[in-house]
């Protein structure tokens, strides 16, 4: 599925200052029921966000209306366990589009790419310091810029390049997907597909 | 480019179609597997390309996430269940795959039948919407989970584009003690690496401790591999290999089997080849192990004591919010603390060696009152087993029961739910906040532990029990 564009974003971000936040913390296994996707936004980290009455738990910050924006910054580790593309929809389908920590699992990084949101890996330091920052001031704002490869504070014009590899860039400034591309090589795949034994 | 080369990396590039400059390798898959969760958008996808699949022949699909593990002869009472099931089965049958659904002979999790059935074989490439495709890399297969995205396109094109992992190996040599088995190993590592100790890297396992392993445990090994965050791990196929997988169903035949085992038997990794991480382990020092937090990485010896948080690598704050989830405090003792749900199952540990496990323990012994067991096959061919090697008997003996297969407690999409605050020993993979259930706590281990402690009702060291019988 071809996604949005994305160049550059300027945004406030909403921190989460946990390691290893699994994908079963970011969308619960019992809200994998769907066969379309749609609505996983309301879902997204609902055992943090809700009690089980369903009433809001006051102190996650999703809850917290002081904490707003695109950019959502997590701790280390982010998106480990389950492959479950889901936890990516959760996270684009609630208003993220960038996902800023200092290490991601694999698949939940590959999984953001292929949907169009924009996993930034910084270092331990640059991450403490954005979270220092939106915590003295919850309206400090983010420069992501995908041309350069660089976050920016705006206040302080401090900022960081991250990695990401030339296909994956070129297709997220262009919204392609993988898919196109594939297909478009086809008689290559066929070819091989006949040298295949099994 | 040096002659030598890893076993990862002679399955890999015999799979490369094209290669992207700065990008990630066009990877062909031998072996697709779908189920019902992850796979409904991915048709959809294709619905909306107007496209249809490639190679429905390589395709297989089952259902087992979200299937119940009683009355399966029933329709499923969960209206959005059973509506997953249906688009399955619809969409299985619109592009010829083939689909074994609820109540089919070969239905069960999709891990443990694509080997039972030889569709799973050394030296493949084998994709799956679950992280824990992992587990056929104990065939020396490229074996890896994917998402939904990913599930579309290999439906499309039988074509994924990753960038090739760097290489690990983990070398665990010696022999186990007794009462170790190959899910103690694998939790072991984990706790070792921590859950993001390999993340980037495909792991080979190697050593004795593997070369010993039946093909079951190397299974679980592979299995966990997701668990300390690498992609995959694999185990050089060998003549155990070869002998389990000749005459499956889906196993190449007669000619194909002699041109298959050509390529096979080139499957190990070259003496001067390069890894870009080894780690070695004595695999005679590691016990019976036990998690006490909120991932696969927070586990340690059944007799240890939790660690204290100034002991940690990583955020003591998110260490201690683990902790308190859990109601365990620092310094406490597993051993002794009350059970409330047994979890045997999965497909980490719900194959036939680990049904055969957990019997050898509770058998001529009663099931614990306070606790509440469930003990799900991972397959109908492993429920038959287990009625043919007479396990249920001795399982309802001592008071348990056998339920249908199925993904169940693992991860809680059915109505195997542990209820809020209550406590369960499992032998699944992921021990998360509420994995096994909004509130549930999970501690994850052996079918030796899970038994012992099911009879005791509180955790115990299934060496204790084991030496009573020895004496
Ligand atoms: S048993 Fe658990 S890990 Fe295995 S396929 Fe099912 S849900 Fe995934």
């Amino acid at each position: 599925m071809a996604y949005d564009k994305f160049n550059t974003l300027t945004s406030t971000a909403v921190p989460l200052p946990i390691e290893n936040v699994d994908t079963d913390q970011i969308i619960p296994a019992r809200f994998l029921k769907a066969t379309e996707r749609q609505g996983f936004g309301d879902n997204l980290f609902r055992d943090w966000r809700y009690n089980q009455d369903n009433t809001p738990k006051e102190d996650f910050v999703l809850n917290n209306s002081k904490y707003t924006g695109k950019i959502l910054v997590g701790g280390k580790n982010f998106g480990s366990g389950s492959s479950r593309e889901h936890a990516a929809w959760a996270v684009y389908d609630y208003g993220f589009r960038v996902v800023v920590s200092s290490f991601f699992a694999d698949i939940f990084r590959g999984n953001c790419l292929n949907i169009g949101v924009l996993p930034v890996q910084v270092s331990a330091d640059f991450l403490q310091k954005m979270f220092d920052a939106i915590d003295a001031d919850e309206n400090t704002a983010f420069e992501v810029d995908l041309s350069t490869q660089k976050i920016t504070m705006i206040a302080t014009g401090e900022s960081e390049s991250f990695d990401i590899n030339e296909y994956k860039k070129n297709n997220m400034t262009n919204g392609f997907d993988d898919i196109d591309y594939l297909l478009n090589i086809k008689t290559n795949i066929q070819e091989f597909a006949k040298t295949r034994p099994i | 480019m040096s002659k030598t080369k890893t076993l990862f990396d002679k399955v890999w590039d015999s799979h490369v179609v094209h290669t992207i400059e700065n990008g990630p390798d066009v990877l062909f898959i031998d072996r697709h597997m779908v189920h019902e969760v992850t796979s409904p958008v991915a048709f959809l996808g294709l619905k909306n390309r107007g496209i249809g699949v490639l190679h429905p022949e390589k395709t297989f699909a089952t259902a087992d996430h979200n299937t119940p593990t009683i009355n399966q002869h029933l329709p499923v009472a969960d209206p959005l269940s059973a509506n997953q099931l249906k688009m399955l089965e619809e969409n299985a049958n619109e592009h010829g795959i083939s689909y074994w659904g609820l109540g089919h002979e070969k239905n069960g999790i999709v891990h443990v039948v694509g080997p039972e059935y030889g569709i799973t074989v050394p030296g493949a490439t084998i994709v799956c919407g679950d992280s824990h495709t992992s587990t056929h890399g104990a065939f020396g297969a490229i074996a890896f989970g994917i998402g939904t995205s990913e599930v579309e396109m290999v439906l499309a094109t039988q074509c994924i584009m990753q960038p090739k992992p760097k290489r690990m190996r983990i070398n665990v040599t010696g022999a186990l003690q007794f009462g170790v088995t190959s899910k103690d190993v694998a939790l072991f590592i984990i706790s070792q690496l921590t859950t993001s100790g390999a993340t980037g890297y495909f792991v080979e396992y190697a050593g004795d401790v593997f070369k010993n392993m039946t093909m079951e445990g190397r299974m679980t090994v592979c299995n966990l591999s997701i668990e300390m965050g690498a992609r995959g791990g694999m185990i050089a196929p060998d003549e155990k290999t070869f002998h389990y997988v000749k005459g499956k169903e889906f196993a190449p035949k007669g000619d194909a089997w002699d041109t298959a085992m050509d390529f096979w038997q080139t499957l190990y990794t070259d003496e001067d080849a390069i890894f870009d991480k080894e780690l070695t382990f004595d695999g005679s020092l590691i016990e019976p192990m036990i998690t006490y937090g909120t991932n696969p990485g927070m586990g340690m010896g059944i007799t240890k004591d939790i660690p204290t948080s100034d002991m940690v690598q990583g955020g003591a704050t998110t260490y201690k919010k683990s902790l308190q989830y859990m109601k365990f405090d620092e310094g406490d003792s597993m051993i002794g603390k009350p059970i409330d749900f047994v979890f045997l199952g999965s497909c980490t540990n719900g194959r036939i060696e680990d049904f055969r496990a957990f019997a050898s323990i509770v058998k001529g012994r009663k099931k614990s009152d306070n606790v509440t067991a469930w003990l799900v096959p991972g397959s109908h061919k492993v429920e038959a087993a287990i009625k043919e090697e007479g396990i249920l008997a001795i399982i309802n003996e001592a008071g348990f029961e056998l339920r249908e297969p199925g993904c169940s407690a693992c991860l809680a999409m059915n109505d195997d739910k542990v209820p809020p605050g209550k406590l369960a020993v499992s032998t699944s993979n992921r021990n998360f906040e509420g994995r096994q259930g909004p509130g549930s706590r999970t501690l994850l281990a052996s079918p030796l532990v899970a038994a012992a402690s099911a009879v005791t009702g509180k955790v115990t060291d299934p060496r204790d029990l084991m030496k009573m019988e020895t004496v």
